[in-house]
């Protein structure tokens, strides 16, 4: 398993180091040097791409990680906590790109909340605003705050049952703290111990992400990523030094976000313990407890909100502004578009399953061995777990294309699964691991005692037991596979087409109509995964009481 | 894995010694039949950009019919960007595979055309001139059929279709009369009507073709760009446009601090009522657009009397194409009269022709008379002279400067 996480992270860096340094012999690149660094070095406004790519990277990790404890610390252990979690699952199905566009769209000048109170105000012609694109990148973090708050959230909620909630919020508020401080002081340590390589892969998706920032971010430079991609399809071929020379770069930033973050995490905890000896109690903290309930509805509305008005774009005739609803309707771009969706379906089907069921084996294969072998993997384990999530795709996958056409393999299909594979695996592995390690062992020694094999009570005592684990971690690790773009043009070579790099290929053209239509395929087939993980177990126990949930 | 690094470094070394051998031609282009033999029950991959549904769903149709006339099947492999199928052959180069390649024809003209003729990354020699439908090909007035950004093609493309700088605008919104003529008028026009007018942000191919065209009418000397830029003086040749640009940045939409991505961007900015005047490379845009509900059916089309930038769009055949006769059969389809026509109907795409009128029969051309190419879109007398695409070496130092200007101070 730690072959297939590392070997194919390793060949990809090595794919992008020969040519930063100006090894590349199909392009006559032969000398080895500094030559394409003081070539990049040379770019307009490449140290405030940078520098954008940090502060994104770095802002989005901190309000969304802001939120998501403020939050948790309000409502932890109370039945509101159960019911967001309800609405908040199916947002991580919904793919950033489509989310964002949902954004872009609603906030426009001439989106569609302006376009609410347009007639009331005046307002003929949309104002000339600089949203979103603005040279902050401040759309762009909000558009990727508020797709990592459920991320982080359900992160947050799997290492919850690891502390002892209700017996230290209990002990909090009878020494006379609020709820918010008590949670943040006593509980609040633990479990970000537990979340903090997810809160380490969001530092690193948001400050090397491609998709949200080419839709929200701003382009007058703009982030490192964008840029990079765009020298990357350079039709000027030597430009593919100067690109590799940046995904260096790009690795180098995201090294730098990470640990400035780990600073901010000290700090965070330096001040933590300083209000903690000084013996603030915050006991009037309804305001932040309703402002951390209204932050997470808010990013929830904004998102379905997004989805719903780009479901409307997919059936809308003409729609102009300042129409708040189309003024005509029709199927023809579904009619049009659906029979051409079907080859497409297909591969992402096959494709994500695969990886699932892969990712799923590998995963029981591990888990079972720690059982067996009674000790937990300890020590650098999580860390290469994480490791594909933490080190930029855009960096690595541009090398791996390499190893896949010089190993001269023509299973590409398989190549494409074993890519997918190496996204998929940490998801699945963190989604399946907690609930596994929960199981009570007893119920293996009662298996064994009673005679049975281990292979035996793995499958008829364990597995059965978690199949909802199970289930929910394949449609995980589905989820992701269905999502991945850069590794699937780039190794799929542009024969394997899946809804996703058909999606941002129609969404270079800016047609909204079918960015509707392909974003709520994209949401779809997760949704599917999710539905079936979750009614599957419950048509498989409908007579065993106690599997029910 | 060991031997897989050996592969690696073997594959790079190879192609760095033997960096390119002649593919000797396995076929003979004389003899067509035998070509149509090879080819059936051949797969192309056909490597267009996908972002347009028209033009997918052309392209289905021509899947389609090589299918049922020649057993060839067509794949289209929808591209965000030409490039990326350029910088795959590249790929495969480097890694020593000459043979079997995955791109069979690519969608090509300008930079990406002359970029793989220089890295000898095209089918050789030249192919197109033998095409058995080249008779119909008007290379006698349409000068970019022989020469993509000044490029000699030697027939190492095939053409597929015209492309003309046409401007376009809302009547219901904006007054016929004010409308500009030329790019300085365009310059006073914006200044009238400020954040109304902007431009697709370099390298998208419509907005450097806007920077070329002011370029072309502001030139001292516009014979300059038919030759390679003069490093002496191309800071003067381009002195004009770029104050031209710093004159109409401030009253450009959002003041010129972001532009619109590219030309559908522009599209939905205009029935976002944003915009007010945009601009594409093909004079039925427009009327495609009314047709699809993307626009309004009050949009009208305008040229500048003292022309516009006109170009020519190919196909082209990578050296290590893996179905080469099929490849050249469906190139060949896509010149008949028959595609061509169905190409020019606005109801399909609405691209205009590269065949000659007068060379067709006339039943075909009798065809091309009756289309109806919709109503906002001009018809071929009143589209205004054309004006010749620069040398290719203008295109990237204009960018270059452009960035190095506009993204930097920004």
């Amino acid at each position: 398993m730690i072959a297939v996480l590392t070997l194919p992270l390793l060949f990809g860096m090595l794919g992008v180091i020969l040519p930063a340094f100006g090894y590349f012999p199909a392009l006559g690149g032969h000398e080895v040097g500094l030559a394409h660094f003081s070539d990049l070095a040379a770019v307009p406004g490449l140290a405030r791409s940078a520098l954008l790519s940090l502060f994104s990277g770095l802002g989005a990790t901190s309000l969304s990680v802001l939120t998501v404890v403020l939050f948790l610390a309000a409502f932890a252990g109370t039945p509101v906590l159960r019911r967001v979690q309800h609405f908040l699952s199916p947002l991580l199905a919904i793919p950033h790109a489509a989310a964002a566009f949902g954004i872009a769209f609603l906030f426009a000048p001439s989106g569609f909340l302006i376009r609410l109170v347009a007639p009331v105000l005046g307002i003929d012609r949309p104002p000339d605003l600089l949203i979103p694109h603005d040279p902050l990148g401040l759309a762009l973090v909000a558009g990727l705050v508020i797709k990592e708050i459920p991320f982080l959230f359900l992160v947050a909620l799997a290492a919850l049952p690891q502390v002892n909630l209700s017996a230290t919020r209990q002990l909090a508020a009878s020494l006379g703290y609020g709820r918010i401080a008590g949670f943040l002081f006593l509980l609040w340590p633990g479990i970000y111990r537990q979340i903090r390589f997810a809160v380490y892969a969001v530092v690193a998706y948001s400050s090397s992400v491609v998709d949200v920032a080419v839709i929200l971010g701003p382009t007058m430079p703009g982030t490192l990523a964008t840029r990079l991609l765009e020298w990357m399809s350079d039709p000027d071929l030597a430009a593919r030094f100067r690109a590799s020379a940046g995904a260096l770069l790009q690795f180098g930033v995201t090294i730098v976000a990470l640990l400035l973050w780990h600073a901010t995490e000290r700090v965070g905890r330096v001040a933590l313990i300083a209000a903690r000896d000084r013996g603030a109690r915050c006991r009037r903290d309804r305001g932040l407890r309703w402002f951390a309930a209204g932050t997470v509805l808010c990013a929830s509305a904004i998102v379905f909100g997004g989805i719903a008005v780009l479901a409307l774009w997919s059936v809308a005739g003409l729609w102009q502004y300042p129409e708040v609803t189309p003024s005509s309707y029709t199927l023809k771009t579904w009619i049009d578009v659906l029979p051409r969706t079907v080859g497409p379906l297909w591969t992402t089907v096959t494709v994500g399953l695969a990886a699932a069921l892969i990712a799923l084996l590998l995963t029981v294969g591990c888990l079972e061995r720690e059982t067996q072998g009674g000790k937990k993997a300890g020590g650098w384990a999580p860390f290469l777990l994480y490791l594909p999530l933490i080190v930029p795709q855009i960096t690595f996958v541009f090398g791996l294309q390499l190893l896949f056409l010089a190993s001269g393999t023509t299973y590409r299909l398989s190549a494409l699964v074993l890519v997918h594979l190496v996204f998929a695996l940490p998801y699945v592995f963190l989604s399946l691991s907690d609930p596994w390690r929960a199981l009570d062992t007893r119920y293996d020694s009662i298996a064994t005692a009673l005679g049975r094999s281990r292979l035996a009570s793995l499958l008829v005592v364990r597995l059965p037991m978690l199949t909802r684990a199970i289930l929910t971690a394949a449609a995980v690790g589905f989820a992701v596979s269905v999502g991945q773009y850069l590794p699937t043009v780039l190794i799929g070579e542009g024969r394997l087409a899946t809804i996703t790099t058909e999606a941002v290929a129609l969404a270079s053209g800016g047609n909204r109509r079918l960015i509707g239509i392909y974003a709520l395929l994209q949401a779809t087939l997760p949704f599917v995964a999710f539905l079936l993980a979750s009614l599957v177990p419950a048509l498989l126990f409908r007579n065993r009481r106690a599997m029910r949930v | 894995m060991r031997s897989t690094i050996t592969r690696i470094l073997a594959a790079a070394t190879l192609s760095a010694c033997v960096s390119s051998t002649a593919t000797g031609a396995e076929f003979d282009l004389a003899d067509w039949p035998q070509i149509e033999q090879a080819a059936r029950g051949q797969t192309v991959y056909f490597n267009a950009w996908g972002g347009s549904e028209s033009i997918n769903a052309y392209i289905e149709w021509v899947g389609t019919e090589l299918r049922r006339r020649y057993g060839v099947d067509v794949v289209h492999v929808k591209l965000d960007d030409t490039a990326h199928a350029v910088s795959k052959v590249v790929a495969e180069k480097a890694t020593g595979k000459d043979q079997g390649g995955a791109v069979d024809l690519i969608w090509i003209n300008g930079e990406n055309f002359v970029s793989m003729k220089r890295q000898d990354l095209l089918l050789t020699p030249g192919w197109a001139t033998q095409l058995p439908n080249w008779t119909y090909v008007d290379v006698e007035n349409q000068s970019s059929i022989l020469a993509d950004f000044t490029e000699p093609t030697e027939g190492l493309e095939s053409p597929w279709g015209g492309a003309k700088l046409v401007f376009f605008y809302d009547s219901a919104r904006t007054d016929k009369e004010g409308l500009p003529d030329s790019a300085r008028e365009l310059l006073d026009w914006a200044k009238k009507n400020p954040g109304r007018f902007s431009y697709p942000a370099p390298p998208d191919f419509i907005g450097s073709s806007f920077l070329k065209q002011v370029l072309s009418e502001l030139i001292d000397e516009p014979g300059k760009l038919a030759k390679r830029v003069d490093d002496e003086t191309f800071a003067r040749d381009v002195a004009p446009l770029f104050a031209y640009l710093d004159e109409l940045h401030p009253v450009a939409w959002r003041s010129g601090r972001t532009f619109p991505k590219n030309y559908p961007d522009m599209k939905q900015k205009l029935a976002d009522s944003e915009l007010d005047i945009i601009f594409a490379f093909n004079p039925a845009e427009a009327s495609a657009a009314i047709a699809a509900g993307e626009l309004p059916d009050t949009v009208r089309s305008f040229t500048f009397s003292g022309g516009t930038l006109g170009n020519t769009h190919f196909v082209a055949i990578p050296y290590n194409a893996n179905a080469k006769e099929g490849a050249l059969l469906t190139a060949n389809f896509l010149i008949s009269a028959e595609a061509q026509l169905r190409k020019q109907d606005p109801q399909y795409w609405g691209d205009p022709t590269v065949l000659s009128l007068t060379k067709l029969p006339e039943s075909a051309r009798d065809a091309f008379m009756a289309l109806d190419l919709g109503v906002a879109t001009l018809r071929p007398n009143e589209l205004g002279p054309v004006i010749s695409e620069p040398h290719a070496s203008w295109m990237d130092r204009i960018e270059g400067e452009w960035q190095r200007r506009y993204v930097e101070s920004n």
